[in-house]
C-alpha cells in the first residue's frame, strides 16, 4: 500500500472514534484536537494493528502525536510486515 | 490497576500550560480537581485516619468503631497470635533494621527462613524476597526483559507492572483486558527471534474478575514466551492450596514467574517473586531495584515466613472466605446493587456507582454508618466508572457480613441509589 491508501484506510478506521467530526490534516492531534483518552487509543491502535497486521508497541505511539505522523509509522510499518 | 488515587495505573504524561512558571505547574488541574471536591464539604475518602485497629476486620476511624471492608486483609493474619509473637521475637533478637541491601549487610537468617517458607509453599526452586510488591514487579520486569524485547500486558495491569516495563525499555505492546483473541494476535505479530514476556494478573483488583490463565497462558507458551503472573490478589485463598489463579487454573507448572505480595493475605509488608527458572538466582546480582535498596527488617520477615507457613493449612479459613464472598456478592445483588462480576470470582466484590457525585456520597454514607470500603474513581478505573471495593477477610463473622449488608441497605437508600 502508498501512502495515500494508508491514509483512506485510516480514515475510515478512525470515523467512529472522531465523535465530534474534527476535520483531519496531518497536523491534527489525538489528544488535543481528537479528544483521545487512554482507552480509545487503546481500542483505535487496536483496530488499526489488525486492519494492517502490525504491532505500534507503546513506546512507538509515545512518538505519534498526529494524524500525520500515524499514517507515516503505519505506512512505513506495514511495507517492513 | 489500582488504588491511584488521582492517576490511571499506566503512566500518563501531565502537560503544562503556557506561561508556566515552576515544576509544580503542571500539577495544577489534579489540585483544582482536589480542592473542587473538598470545597463540597465532604468527608475526604482519602485522607481517612484509623485512629485504633482493633482486629482484622474492626478499627476506629475518625472517631467511630468501623467494619473493615476495604483493607485486602484477606486472611486476617495481621493480628494472628503466633505471627505477631514471631515477629516480637525477631525484634528482640535480632534489631529493629538491617540497615543494608540484601547483597551486603542486609540478608539475615529471617529472610533466609522467609524465602525457605515461600519455596514450600509454592513447592518452588527459588525464591527472592523484595522490600515491597511493587519492588518485586519493578525489579523483575525491568531486569529480564531489556532494549528490544517485547512485554505483551493486559491494559488493566497494576502500575508496578507498567513502571516495570517502562524502566526496562522493552518495547510494550498491551491488549485489551482479559482478551484471549486480542493478546494471541499479538503474540504472532512479533518480530521472529525477538524475546517475549507475557504479563498478566491472577485477580485483577477493580472488578474483582480473574483472568482466563488456563487459555491465555496455552497460547503464550504457543508462542514461545514466558510468562509471568502477578498474583497479589489471590495468594493463600485461591487454589487447593492458595498458591492462586494458576493453580486453580492447572497452569501452575507452566508459569515462569509468580509475584507476590506480603502486603495483603501475608498480612505485612514485603514482595517477593518465585520460578523454577534454572539460572533465577543470578537474578540477585543483575535486578537493581533488589540491590539498590534495603532489606525488610528482621521482624517483617518473621511474621512474613510465619504467616506464609500458616497459610499452608490455611483451607477452613479459604472455605470461610469463600462463603463470605458468595454471601456479600448474593445479597448486595438482591439489594438491587450493580456489581462487577456476574458471579463473585475472588474475595473483592465491586459495587458500581452510577457516576462520581452518587459513588462519594455512597461512601460518605457508609462510612458515617461504620463501613469502610475502599473509593475508587475515575481515572485509575477502567471505563472511567466509579466503584466502591469491597475486599473480603477470612475473619468477618456470618453475622458481620449480615451487618455489612444492612448498612449497604441503609446507605444505599439514603443516597437513592437503591
Ligand atoms: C496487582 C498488584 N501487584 C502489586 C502490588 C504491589 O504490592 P505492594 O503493596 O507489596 O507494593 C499490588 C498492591 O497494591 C497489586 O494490587
Amino acid at each position: 500500500m502508498d501512502r495515500a491508501e494508508v491514509d483512506t484506510k485510516i480514515r475510515e478506521l478512525i470515523e467512529p472514534f472522531n465523535k465530534k467530526g474534527v476535520e483531519l490534516k496531518d497536523e491534527t492531534t489525538f489528544q488535543n484536537d481528537l479528544e483521545f483518552d487512554s482507552l480509545t487509543v487503546m481500542d483505535f491502535v487496536a483496530e488499526i494493528e489488525d486492519e494492517f497486521d502490525i504491532i505500534i508497541s507503546m513506546n512507538q505511539q509515545a512518538e505519534i502525536e498526529n494524524y500525520g505522523q500515524l499514517v507515516d509509522a503505519v505506512h512505513k510499518l506495514q511495507a517492513g510486515a | 490497576m489500582s488504588e491511584g488515587i488521582s492517576q490511571p495505573d499506566q503512566p500518563q504524561p501531565l502537560e503544562a500550560h503556557a506561561g508556566d512558571k515552576d515544576l509544580f505547574s503542571k500539577f495544577d488541574d489534579i489540585i483544582a480537581l482536589r480542592e473542587g471536591l473538598l470545597s463540597q464539604g465532604r468527608e475526604d475518602p482519602f485522607n481517612l485516619v484509623m485512629e485504633k485497629v482493633l482486629s482484622p476486620t474492626r478499627a476506629i476511624c475518625n472517631g467511630r468503631e468501623t467494619i473493615l471492608l476495604g483493607t485486602y486483609n484477606y486472611m486476617g493474619m495481621t493480628f494472628d497470635p503466633d505471627v505477631v509473637e514471631a515477629g516480637k521475637q525477631a525484634l528482640a533478637d535480632f534489631g529493629t533494621g538491617t540497615t543494608g541491601s540484601r547483597v551486603l549487610n542486609g540478608t539475615y537468617q529471617g529472610h533466609k527462613e522467609c524465602e525457605e517458607a515461600l519455596r514450600e509453599f509454592y513447592e518452588m526452586d527459588h525464591a527472592m524476597v523484595f522490600s515491597t510488591g511493587y519492588q518485586a514487579n519493578l525489579g523483575i520486569i525491568s531486569t529480564i526483559a531489556g532494549k528490544g524485547d517485547y512485554i505483551i500486558l493486559d491494559i488493566d495491569s497494576h502500575a508496578s507492572i507498567w513502571d516495570g516495563c517502562a524502566m526496562g525499555q522493552a518495547e510494550v505492546v498491551p491488549f485489551k483486558h482479559n482478551d484471549i483473541e486480542a493478546m494471541e494476535k499479538r503474540l504472532k505479530r512479533i518480530p521472529e527471534g525477538a524475546g517475549k514476556l507475557v504479563v498478566l494478573e491472577g485477580v485483577y483488583s477493580m472488578l474483582g474478575d480473574i483472568a482466563p490463565l488456563k487459555e491465555m497462558v496455552a497460547i503464550a507458551k504457543k508462542y514461545g514466551a514466558m510468562v509471568l503472573v502477578d498474583e497479589a490478589h489471590s495468594m493463600g485463598f485461591i487454589g487447593e492450596n492458595g498458591r492462586g489463579v494458576v493453580e486453580d487454573a492447572g497452569v501452575i507448572d507452566d508459569v515462569d514467574f509468580i509475584i507476590g505480595t506480603f502486603s495483603k493475605s501475608v498480612g505485612t509488608v514485603g514482595g517477593f517473586c518465585v520460578s523454577n527458572h534454572p539460572k533465577f538466582e543470578i537474578m540477585r546480582l543483575v535486578c537493581r531495584p533488589y540491590v539498590f535498596t534495603a532489606s525488610l527488617p528482621p521482624s517483617v520477615v518473621a511474621t512474613a515466613a510465619t504467616s506464609i507457613r500458616k497459610l499452608m493449612h490455611g483451607s477452613n479459613k479459604r472455605a470461610h472466605l469463600w462463603e463470605n464472598s458468595k454471601n456479600l456478592h448474593a445479597g448486595l445483588r438482591d439489594l438491587g446493587f450493580k456489581l462487577g462480576t456476574e458471579e463473585p470470582q475472588s474475595a473483592i466484590i465491586a459495587v458500581i456507582m452510577p457516576d462520581l457525585e452518587k459513588g462519594a456520597h455512597m461512601w460518605e454514607a457508609l462510612i458515617r454508618n461504620g463501613l469502610y470500603v475502599n473509593l475508587a474513581r475515575p481515572p485509575a478505573t477502567p471505563a472511567g466508572m466509579t466503584l466502591l471495593r469491597c475486599s473480603l477477610c477470612a475473619e468477618h463473622s456470618e453475622e458481620e457480613v449480615g451487618q455489612i449488608l444492612e448498612i449497604f441497605e441503609k446507605s444505599g437508600k439514603e443516597t437513592g441509589i437503591i
